[in-house]
Parts: structure tokens; sequence; C-alpha cells
């Protein structure tokens, strides 16, 4: 029934072709190892292209007081020092060169006035730092090295699911084993190593920004391998998703509208960020409008509290809502058409113009947007060393937003392209590097392909299953309920429960009709691993007893100075996942320094 | 219902007038939707009738059907903010992105049609074989940047805006699933780039630090003379991209230039000193498209 199984072998597989996988792959190109692409979409559809503001590098082509240490610190300070320190530095210290090679592979990137790359302001930058496209930036990223592995060659087996890794009896990673989407044929891949670059989990939640890709599948897949995920419990919600028309609900607006002079107001026309100042971020945030004004064009100045770290607008506009100063759709609005003119946000913020004129039929440049947080984003994800990308688990590799780590608790803006490029490039070569040092060839156990296969094929029954949609609509209420943007103990203990039941209920769902391109089948596949991590994000939010970042506990509202040093570890202990506090990574002194110098 | 083959194309014809009423909430209670269902082998349209919310657009009708009608119903999206370009239809007709249509600018009270692009062999339902592109993307020949200065690349802002312009192109393919030299010539398929990757060219040929001549290879492996400039392409365009006027028709007088008056040509690549492609550059990238067949994606 299940047909022949396509065979592939290779050096490098890549799972996954949005920033993170194609920034590997090219690596790997550059180091001649034989390399597969794997994408579950067509090559250039992965969520890259929606990342729109810019990609954070401390250029310092704007402002030249800004350096890698600035940006260290920033994000440090961004992901409430919950960041792995060291992954931290290497970004901060890379991101200069990884977006200036973009521009020897084609990439246009907005100038200023003497040539160079022009840099924009986000939320937690001390400084313009977002090297941008208009609000396109995610897509030039994609374009630019989609065609520059295409021009070296790259193998790309496109719109392929990848449903179990393979091991060998070392315990190693050696292979994967999928199906082709178009076809229902099923492949198996095998590989000296294997580089996950599958990006999030957000269509686990209701409201979310993210699309039908990101279903957790790269955590999945290093989880039931036997790896370790890391704080999964601080999950993302970006403040200013759009509320309506419902359909669009979700879809994400750019943080680049606050950077850009954007405002948020409340039903009664307050700039309320003014109210919500964490002690945390007192000393850098302007107290009066007329400071936060005028900080735009001098940075002496401090920043508006428009431009806090995502978690602290995010749980601000959800407080403004619950005491009833919400817009009329159950967001609050974000106003730039009163503060630039018509002719520069339609410039600045092209896609933003046409995303609201053709869905909402509302004008950006002459009326505000109605916005409320979206679930967008896994801060973290697969364990991974800092320098290799290594996971706990030999030969098998994980950078972009699968890995863990860098963001910590919460990520600024534009630092997820800029993570892409640093850490794509350093899985790529340490993959490789891995590869070129093996000797022999991976050969799969055949008993574990065919159960795979075997097991991939069983959701074809008569046995008059649920819709593997209704089981992932009950999924996404029950995240969207239990496990958003303020959770309290007794809903996360509920959510573990209806989770359990999900869990059940996925086993036993029935898909219709043939193999061949068939997206009941596909979703069926998917809730596994949106299940497997949805459980890692409860039990984690479970665990830490504190508010930080991502994680915000109604029944512990304040950080503990203790948790800030572990990490919420999740792994699978038989069939069962767990989670463990571990100690994360020490700072060394001389960058704990920088942190003193700041205060 | 009625067989794909009959449906009539829109290649070359005046597209049907868009329905320009004001986005209203004047949308009918019922929502009749015929989609086209079938494979390689042959299909049918198939009515699904479903009540109408608030805000739509025509994807999110499409994926209403396939949670609660029709769970195997194949169809290609990803973003569902036009940013992707997954997600490209023919609606009445009109070639457009399934997720940036919104319900209330079709005609109200009227039945809807949903085919798969007709420049593309079917694979499934609304879901198409688009490799073509894949395969044209590998024969283009890559940017190739003079000496990096010292202190890096410099570009002005004037010399990009163009290309920034033809970067916009989220590949949704249907400036190619309209253009006649290939909706209604197969054969062409082998020989001919299509719009979106004259867009491509024209974007490495205006790009300020390239140093490549391709010129040759332009008239004589893209095809480029083939285009008859009917702008089918730039109406499509969900990007808005001049496709016809920015990046053909200037590509094709480079082209002409570069037969008959390199002088002219060589004015506008001034402060470069371009190297036309070498044999084994040429051999490679045919042999890139060759390889298609034999797998490998």
């Amino acid at each position: 029934m299940t047909g022949e199984i396509e065979r592939h072998e290779y050096d490098v597989v890549i799972i996954g072709a949005g920033g993170a996988g194609l920034r590997a792959a090219v690596e790997c190109l550059a180091k001649k190892v034989r390399t597969a692409l794997v994408c579950k979409s067509l090559l250039g559809k992965a969520h890259t292209v929606m990342a729109e503001g810019g990609v954070a590098a401390a250029l310092g082509n704007v402002w030249p007081e800004d350096n890698w240490q600035v940006h260290f610190r920033d994000t440090m300070r961004g992901g409430k020092m919950l960041n792995n320190w060291r992954m931290a530095q290497l970004h901060a210290q890379e991101a200069p060169d990884r977006v200036l090679e973009l521009e020897e592979w084609g990439a246009l990137f907005d100038r200023t006035g003497d040539g160079r790359i022009l840099q924009r302001d986000f939320g937690g930058h001390r400084y313009a730092r977002l090297a941008h496209v208009g609000d396109r930036t995610g897509l030039e990223l994609i374009r630019t090295m989609q065609q520059r592995a295409v021009s070296e060659g790259i193998d790309v087996y496109m719109e392929c699911k990848i449903v179990r890794l393979t091991k060998d009896e070392s315990g190693a990673v050696n292979g994967a084993v999928g199906f082709f989407r178009e076809t229902g044929r099923f492949v198996a891949f095998s590989a000296k190593a294997v580089v996950l670059a599958t990006g999030g989990i957000g269509k686990a939640w209701k409201f979310t920004s993210n699309s039908w890709e990101s279903t957790a599948d790269g955590q999945a897949l290093a989880l039931w391998a036997g790896a370790d995920l890391i704080d999964m419990e601080c999950v993302q919600f970006h403040p200013t998703g759009m509320v309506w028309p419902p359909s669009a609900r979700g879809l994400l607006v750019t943080e680049g509208v606050r950077g850009d002079g954007g405002v948020l107001k409340n039903s009664d026309g307050r700039r309320f960020m003014f109210d919500y100042i964490s002690p945390y971020f007192a000393k850098e945030t302007a107290d009066t409008i007329e400071e936060g004004d005028r900080w735009y064009d001098d940075k002496s100045f401090r920043r508006p509290p428009e431009l806090l770290p995502r978690d602290e607008v995010a749980r601000a506009i959800n407080s403004e809502v619950k005491a009833g100063r919400g817009s009329p759709h159950g967001g609050v609005f974000l106003d730039i058409a009163s503060r630039r003119s018509p002719e520069e946000i339609k410039r600045r913020l092209p896609s933003m113009y046409h995303q609201f004129k053709q869905l909402a039929d509302v004008d950006i440049s002459t009326d505000p947007m109605e916005v409320g947080p979206t679930c967008h984003y896994a801060n973290g994800g697969v364990r991974v060393d800092a320098d290799t990308a290594r996971t706990t688990v030999a030969g098998l590799y994980a950078a972009g937003e699968v890995a863990g780590g860098l963001h910590g608790a919460n990520r600024l803006g534009g630092n997820s392209l800029s993570d892409l490029l640093v850490f794509g490039r350093r899985a790529g070569l340490a993959a490789a590097e891995h590869a070129l040092g093996t000797t022999g060839r991976p050969s799969l156990d055949e008993a574990a392909v065919a159960e795979v296969v075997s097991h991939a094929a069983s959701f074809f029954n008569d046995d008059g299953g649920e819709s593997p949609y209704v089981v992932h609509a009950d999924l996404q209420e029950t995240m969207q309920n239990l496990v958003g943007i303020v959770r309290t103990e007794s809903e996360l203990v509920e959510a573990g429960q209806r989770l359990g039941e999900l869990t059940e209920r996925a086993k036993k769902v029935s898909v219709s009709g043939a193999r061949v391109f068939n997206p009941g089948w596909h979703l069926a596949l998917d809730l596994e691993s949106m299940l497997s991590c949805a459980k890692c994000t409860m039990l984690g939010a479970l665990e830490r007893r504190e508010s930080r970042g991502g994680q915000t506990r109604e029944d512990f509202p304040k950080a503990d100075p203790e948790l800030e040093k572990v990490n919420m570890v999740t792994r699978l202990s038989g069939d069962e996942v767990t989670v463990t506090p571990e100690a994360k990574p020490v700072m060394p002194d001389e960058l704990a320094k920088l942190f003193e110098e700041a205060k | 219902m009625m067989p794909i083959d009959t449906e009539p194309g829109t290649g070359g014809q005046p597209l049907p007038a868009e329905h320009k009423e004001p986005p209203s909430s004047r949308v009918p209670a019922e929502i009749v939707m015929k989609l086209w269902r079938g494979d390689a082998g042959g299909g049918e349209f198939v009515e699904y009738r479903l009540p109408a919310e608030e805000g739509e657009v025509v994807l999110d009708v499409v994926h209403r059907i396939q949670a609660h009608d029709a769970p195997d119903l194949a169809v290609r999206w990803n973003c569902k903010a036009g940013k992707c370009g997954s997600c490209s239809a023919e609606i009445n007709g009109r070639p457009r992105l399934m997720c940036m249509t919104r319900m209330s600018t079709l005609p109200p009270g009227e039945p809807i049609t949903i085919s798969p692009m007709r420049g593309f062999p079917i694979m499934r339902d609304l879901v198409t074989d688009v490799s073509y592109n894949f395969e044209v993307a590998k024969q283009i020949p890559a940017l190739r940047p003079g000496p990096k200065p010292p202190e890096g690349y410099r570009m002005a802002q004037i010399d990009i805006d163009r290309g920034q312009e033809f970067r916009k192109c989220i590949e949704c393919f249907l400036c190619q699933n309209v253009c006649h030299v290939i909706r209604d010539h197969e054969e062409h398929k082998a020989h001919y780039a299509g719009p979106r990757f004259f867009v491509r060219l024209a974007e490495l040929e205006m790009h300020p630090l390239d140093t490549l001549d391709r010129r040759a290879y332009i008239r004589e492996r893209m095809g480029i003379g083939l285009c008859n400039i009917t702008k089918c392409c730039t109406e499509v365009c969900p990007e808005d991209i001049h496709i016809t006027d920015n990046a053909i028709i200037p590509l094709k007088e480079r082209v002409v230039d570069a037969a008959f008056d390199p002088i002219a040509w060589l004015g506008r690549k001034i402060r470069r000193r371009p190297s036309p492609m070498s044999a084994s550059e040429v051999a490679a990238l045919g042999a890139a498209a060759r390889s298609e067949a034999s797998g490998g994606g």
C-alpha cells in the first residue's frame, strides 16, 4: 500500500528552507559537501518571507556609537538575562559580516545618503540598528540566499514533510524519513549530519502570525530523537497583530511602524504605554511624551515606551483591553497617520499600507490601525552548543527559530533575521565538518524506516475517526485560552489534562482520499509535532514559577532571581515528556561588566 | 459542472472588469463556490455552499470548505498576507492571489469559480506543477560583483530603486501563467525564461555591482525576442511591478544594442567592466537545466 520508498544519500541533509536552512546550505556548498535541502513548501515560500522590519546588526552606519557590545547588552536585557551568553555574543559580533556578505550575493538594502546600508529603530535596541528593505526584509533575505544556493547547485527537495529522524546503533542521527506532499511518495534520506531549520510552533495557537508550516516539526523531531529542548514556555506574543477582519486576525503588523514613529493609544486617545514602564527599563525609557518624541532624532534622550521590548508591550495592550479601554474590535489603536506624512508612510511601510488597504479597507496613512497581541515566535527551542549549533544528540544540529538560547525569555525585533544568518552559517559549517570527519556511509535501520512509513500511512483508515481539522481547532482553543499571554497554575494543569485527551484523539483521526497532495493527511502528521511541543510549553510554564519575558504567571507576577540561572529542560523519558530545571552557562566577568557599567 | 479544458483562458483577452464596489457588509448570507477538483487525468467543478462570514478573503472560504466538507482538497498557501505568492489561482477566470481577494470585491450573489492556474500542468485540485519556474531559475547567471573596495561597497538609493522594484517579486508565477508565449505554446518552455525571469535578469543587468555580460545569453538562451509585449504579465502582478515597461522593454533594448550598437550599450554600463560569460559557464547552466528530469528536486 505504501509503494516503493525513494532513497537519497548525502553528507548533510538540511530540513527547512527558510533563512537558517538556506544559510546553512550556502555554507555546506562552500565546504563542498553533498548537501540536500528539504522543505515542506515550495522553495522561497518559507515563513522568513513574512519578516518585515529588518535584520539587526551593529554596522554603525547611522549611529557610529553602536557596536557589538551594545547589541549584546540590548539582546541580553531584552531576553531578561535568560539568554545563552555565548550565543548572544557570537550573534552580536558576527551579524554585521553576515549582512554585508548578502550584498555581495545581490541583496539591495535601503541606503543612507552616503550609499551605505540604512538602519532603522526598533524596540529594545539602543541605536537604529536594523538593516532593511522597506518592510519586506525577510523576502530580500530569503530570495538572496535562495538565489545564491541555486546558483551554487543545491539539491532541493520541495514539498517534502519529514516524519521522523533515524539513528544508528551508537545513537547518532543518520537520516530522515518522510514523504513528498505533491505525490504522497515516501522518501528516506541517509546523511552523516542533519540540520534542523524548521522554524516555529505558532500554529498550535488560534491567533498567530505564523503560516501553516509552523507546526513545531523540528522541535518534535529533535525531542523524539532524544534531544533536549529548553525554555519552551517562553513564547513570544507580538504586540501588534491585526484584530480585524476576523479572518486576518493575528496577521503581523511590523514593529517598524513604531520604530518609524507610530504610537499606541487606547479608546480614550491616551498613549497608555507611559503607564506601563517597568522598573527594569525605567532608566532608559522616556517618561514624558516630549522626551520620547525627541529620541527619534537625538539619541541622548530616552526611548519612548512604545519601543519597549515586545513582551512588555504585549502585556500592556492585554491589560488595556481587559480594562475596557480597547478599540471596537478588541485591540488598541496604532497610529502613525497623525505622526508622519502619507508619502513617508507609503514609502517606509509599503506592505503594511497594502495589507491594511486590501484586507481591512483601512488607509494607514490617514487612519489608525487596530492591533492586538498575536502568537509570534518560539524563544525557546532545541538546546544547542553556542559555537557549533550541535544539539545534545550526535549528528544533529539546529539553527534559527527551532533552536533555543539566543533570545532568552524574549526576542528583540530584528534579532531573528540576524540569528538565521549567524547560526545558519555556524550550523552548516559544523555539520559539514562533522560529515567530512565521518568515514563510511550511513546505513539506515530498515525496520525503523518501515515503521515510520507504516505509521504515516496508518491514518488512511475506515475507522470513522475524527477529522484532524477538528482536533487541531480544539488544540488551538486550548493553547489560546489556557497557555496564552498570561498564565496561572490551575489553567496550566487543565491544559495538561486537555493535551492528554487531544493526544489520544489525534492518534485516532481518520483521513480520506488518496496520498497525492492531501492536506488532511498532512495535518494529521503535523498534529503529532504540535501536540508534543505544546506539552513542553505547558510543562515549562508550570515549572517556571515566575514572570520573565514570554512567560507571564498571574500567580507569580515577579521575576525570581534564582530562576534566571536555569533553563527549563524538556525531554522524553520513555514515552513521557519531563521537565527539569538545569543550570545555564554562566557569563564570564568581562562580559558581565558590560551590565554594571550600564547601570 | 464543466471540465476544465472548456474554461476560457484569459491570456491575451481583456480581463473581466473587477467589481469596484467598496468592501461592505452587503455580502449575501450564503456563498456558492465552485472549485475545480480533479487531477491530470481530468476533473470537474464541484459546488460548495456555506454561510458567509464577515471580512473574508477567498482563501478563507476555501479553508472552511477544506475543514468541513473536503479535508483532502489540495491547495497551496503559506502566509495568507500576500507576501509568499503560494495561493495563485484563477478566480472567476481572473488570475489572482486567493489570500488577497476579498469576498466583498466579487459580484455579490453570484457563484464564484476557482480553478487552478491554466498555464501549468495540474497535479491535483488547485495545485499545479510549477517546476518549470524552478528549472529556469537554475539557468540564471548569478550576480558577479566587482572587487570590493576596502571601505566596502557603496550604492546610491537612486541607483537601486528600480532593482528594489524588481525584488518585490513574490514568485507567485501569475505572470508566467498568463504569458502567451508559454500558456498556449508548451514547446517554448525549453528556451524561454518568461516574465518572472526577465524581471530577474533585468535586475541583475541593472545591479550597480554587477560586472557580467549576459546579453548574448538573454537573447539566445532566454528567448527575450519571443515576448511581444502584450502586458498581460504586468496586469496580473500582485506586487504592481511594471514588468513590461521597466524590465522587459529595457532588456530588449539592451540586447538589441548589444547586437547592433555596442557603443550605446557600453555607455549604459559605464563605470563597470563587463566580462562576457565563458562557454563553460553557459554549458554549466544548460546542464543544470537538463538535469531536471533526473530528479534532485
